[in-house]
């Protein structure tokens, strides 16, 4: 046994001793995350998939108001995503006032994707849509389409709080750069899970 | 930004607790936590075989009043007669306990959570704040499935896979709240794993002593990581199964049930929906699942087997590749599980072929621990005998998979007794011995003394002869066209002919005394604790990983602020020209002349 403190290596190694890909543990921990993330809303696709094969499957959305709604929806988180890459460079520069700035931003960007978001849901409730019925066919409809936007907002609501908290702790020196650029990881997922659900459960159901 | 990489690789050296409640109940230690694993596990096993019993009762004797059970169960067993429904109801309990409380939580939570850090010359996991979470995340799944048994309507019946409709619609059961505490207890339950899951590979990736490469890893630590990557996998999808399902019994929608169902004459007002969705969702995780369960054993076995053969794993590499193939494999055979449910016989014959190139990895194992065996000077402990046991009880099991995995055999053997013989022999009672192998193995690092051998082996022996006994007759059952999950068969005429009926009461009498002797177990530990024989170095089987080289039991932060470097592979054994029969891995370089270490 040696009696050296073995300090880990900053460099990557699969030698022991340091990290394989030389990223913290909270970074690799999130890659980890969004992978089983992934496969928990990979399920529900595919369980939206195979069930919208199996039926008859309605096409409601009009082009106003759902279809422009979403798209603008899928503007919004898209630019969000854009002002995080902009907070984690910063981050990674060190500006501590810029970061704040830009994380505030990406906050700015996800609650306005959850206000349109439940305007859109009000609108749709207002129409009769409900997990167990839905007025344009198979109540299947009403109940896929809740549990995929629902699970994704509920997504984007503990983002918010979670960039909230960081942006908080970056700007007193409690976070460094590397919690920011994890949150971003985070963030960027959820950006990407939206990328699914919009052409799979809005596109693909526009009246034709 | 190099130093801050390095500094978020610190090994997390947490003051040592000094209050009872930090100390062995909110504990972030890895050690402490892993005892609770264990103990929650061992809670659970107990439950499971006492249910397990009330099931072998009622199939031997189903009208036979039982006055005690009047008196615990007035309405699951008026005057002492236990109802179908509550058969039922036991038999999914006990699934539901061993399957996930037992198999799933002791070998990874449990072993792996004690051993694995320490075996990698770690401090402790990686995040243990959270993996204090994942434990109490599990407890609480575990006290909601509990507490299904006592609410209106009783326990579900719908087995541990929880099939809709069964598990679906009030209609069809006596409804109430046991199946929906069943899917928040499961909701909990994958949280758990999840958290565990992504724990245990973060640590096992980054948190290796310097010099421990992949392939210097310990076999028990190349499949607690492969197990953490199952589970990573696999819970997530049961989570959103579990919630749908749930969705479905709460929230009026019809995922899994279909339309112009009729249940007991009444119309079911659902339409759409599939149960076969269920079926693919479930397996999808169930069948990654029973690797969980296995996994871990098999490394121990490995582990246990070149330690006391006095040998090296034979075909180390060999062993790691069939680990990564069984998991990556496991992934795309689900469909077995479903070969009457009337898929295409395309896709019947491709998740065929993909199981049965699952045999090809565990045969590699099985003739890999055979050569391990081979010309070694064998010492029989009782850690030993049980990992010899668990190689026997996974080959017997393994080979009825081989007729399972083939979709003409299936048609006829789905869910017929044979099943139950499979299942059990493979991934019940194979990981139990596992686990009994490292309890035994491991007892002395725990708590500084040795267990008792005498009792160890009769125990051994004991259980080995009696799972046999048990599982044994049951292939006959299901070759007579038995079908599994019926409450009562006394009186079908095609198995009374062919002696069902015998076979059931030697069955249950043999699961009587195998049960009992289980007590000689907890006996063996309990007597142990206080009267063993204490361990006079910290080494006291001449083992070669890290584990052993820790005080007895590991400090607070296991190497005392010396994190060692490693040196050589895991199981240097009878190296020529070195001094002692056996090599650490963290003993010097030139430790091991004549052979390369590592490699
Ligand atoms: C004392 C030893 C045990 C006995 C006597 C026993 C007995 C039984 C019996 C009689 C059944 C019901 C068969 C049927 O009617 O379908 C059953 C089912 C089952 N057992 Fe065991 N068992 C034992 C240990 C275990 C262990 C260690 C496990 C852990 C994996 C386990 C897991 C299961 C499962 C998953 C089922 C299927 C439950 C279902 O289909 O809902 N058993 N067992
Ligand atoms: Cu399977």
């Amino acid at each position: 046994m040696s009696d050296a403190h073995a300090e880990p290596t900053a460099e990557a190694t699969w030698q022991g001793g340091g990290s394989p890909f030389a990223v913290g543990h909270k970074k690799l921990g999130m890659w980890l995350f969004i992978v089983s993330d992934a496969l928990t809303f990979g399920a529900l696709l595919m369980a939206y998939s195979y069930l919208r094969v199996a039926n008859d499957w309605p096409t409601p959305f009009d082009f106003y108001p759902a279809i422009i709604f979403s798209s603008v929806m899928t503007l919004v988180l898209l630019s969000s995503s854009l002002t995080m890459v902009f907070g984690v460079s910063c981050a990674s520069k060190g500006d501590r006032a810029g970061t704040k700035k830009w994380i505030w931003a990406t906050i700015l960007g996800g609650l306005l994707f959850v206000v349109l978001h439940s305007y859109e849901w009000n609108h749709l409730i207002h129409e009769g849509l409900t997990p167990f019925s839905s007025p344009y066919g198979t109540p299947l409809f009403g109940a896929t389409f809740f549990t995929l936007t629902g699970l994704h907002m509920t997504h984007v609501a503990i983002g918010v709080v979670y960039l909230a908290v960081i942006a908080n702790g970056f700007g007193r020196g409690k976070y460094d750069a590397e919690d920011v650029e994890v949150v971003g990881l985070y963030w960027h997922f959820v950006d990407l899970v939206w990328m699914f659900i919009f052409p799979m459960v809005y596109l693909l159901s526009t009246k034709v | 930004m190099a130093t801050e990489v390095a500094e978020h690789l610190e090994v997390h050296r947490h003051p040592e607790p000094t209050n009872f409640w930090t100390k062995y109940i909110f504990s972030i230690d890895h050690k402490v936590i892993g005892i609770q694993y264990i103990i929650l596990a061992i809670v659970a096993v107990f439950v499971g075989m006492a249910l397990s019993l009330l099931v072998r009762l009622r199939l031997v004797w189903p009208d036979k009043p039982i006055e005690i059970l009047g008196t615990l169960f007035p309405v699951g067993a008026p005057e002492g007669v236990m109802t179908p429904e509550f058969y039922l109801a036991m038999l999914t309990m006990h699934g539901t306990m061993m399957v996930f409380m037992v198999l799933t939580t002791a070998p990874q939570g449990g072993f792996g959570n004690y051993i694995l850090p320490i075996q990698i010359g770690a401090a402790d996991m990686a995040f243990p704040t959270l993996n204090m979470l994942s434990f109490w995340t599990t407890f609480v799944s575990f006290v909601t499935l509990c507490a299904a048994f006592f609410v209106q309507g009783g326990a579900p019946i719908a087995g541990w896979t929880a099939y809709p409709p069964l598990s679906a619609l009030d209609e069809a059961t006596i409804g109430g709240y046991g199946q929906d505490l069943w899917l928040l207890s499961i909701a909990f339950f994958c949280i758990g794993s999840l958290l565990g899951a992504l724990n245990f590979i973060v640590t096992t990736l980054q948190l290796r002593a310097k010099g421990l490469t992949m392939m210097r890893l310990p076999l028990t630590v190349w499949t607690w990581f492969v197990t953490a990557i199952l589970g990573l996998l696999a819970f997530g999808v049961l989570l959103s199964a579990g919630v749908l399902l749930l969705m479905d019994r709460l929230g009026g929608t019809s995922f899994f049930i279909p339309g112009g169902l009729l249940v007991n004459d009444i119309p079911i007002d659902h339409t759409g929906g599939s149960p076969i969705l269920w079926q693919h969702l479930f397996w999808f995780f169930g069948h990654p699942e029973v690797y969980i369960a296995i996994l871990p054993g098999m490394g121990v076995t490995s582990h246990i087997l070149a330690t006391f053969a006095r040998k090296p794993v034979f075909g180390y590499k060999a062993m790691v590749y069939a680990v990564v193939a069984i998991g990556a494999l496991g992934f795309v055979v689900w469909g077995h599980h479903m070969f009457v449910s009337g898929m295409s016989p395309y896709s019947g014959f491709v998740f065929s072929v993909l199981t049965m190139c699952i045999g090809v990895p565990s045969a590699i194992k099985t003739f890999n621990w055979i050569g391990t065996l081979w010309g070694g000077k064998i010492r029989f402990t009782t850690p030993m005998l049980y990992s010899i046991g668990f190689v026997s009880l996974f080959v017997t099991g393994g080979i009825s998979g081989i007729f399972l995995g083939q979709p003409s055999v299936d048609l006829f053997f789905h869910d017929t007794y044979f099943v139950v013989a499979h299942f059990h022999l493979i991934m019940g009672v194979a990981a139990i011995f596992g686990m009994f192998a490292g309890v035994a193995f491991w007892f002395p690092k725990f708590f500084g003394r040795m267990m008792s051998e005498g009792m160890g082996k009769v125990h051994f022996w004991l259980t080995f002869l009696g799972v046999y006994a048990i599982f044994g007759p049951m292939h006959y059952l299901g070759v007579i066209a038995h079908p599994r999950r019926y409450a009562e068969t006394t009186s079908v005429d095609y198995l009374g002919a062919a002696g069902a009926n015998e076979i059931h009461y030697f069955v249950t009498m043999a699961a009587m005394i195998t049960v009992t002797v289980q007590c000689l177990f907890l006996i063996n530990v309990v007597w142990s604790l206080f009267k063993g024989k204490r361990v006079t170095s910290d080494n006291p089987w001449e083992a070669t990983t890290l584990e052993w080289v820790t005080a007895t039991p590991p400090a607070h932060d296991n190497f005392e602020g010396r994190i060692p470097t490693v040196n050589h592979g895991p199981y240097e054994f009878s190296v020529p020209g070195a001094p002692r029969d056996y090599v650490m891995q963290c003993n010097a370089p030139d430790a091991a002349p004549a052979r390369k270490s590592g490699e």
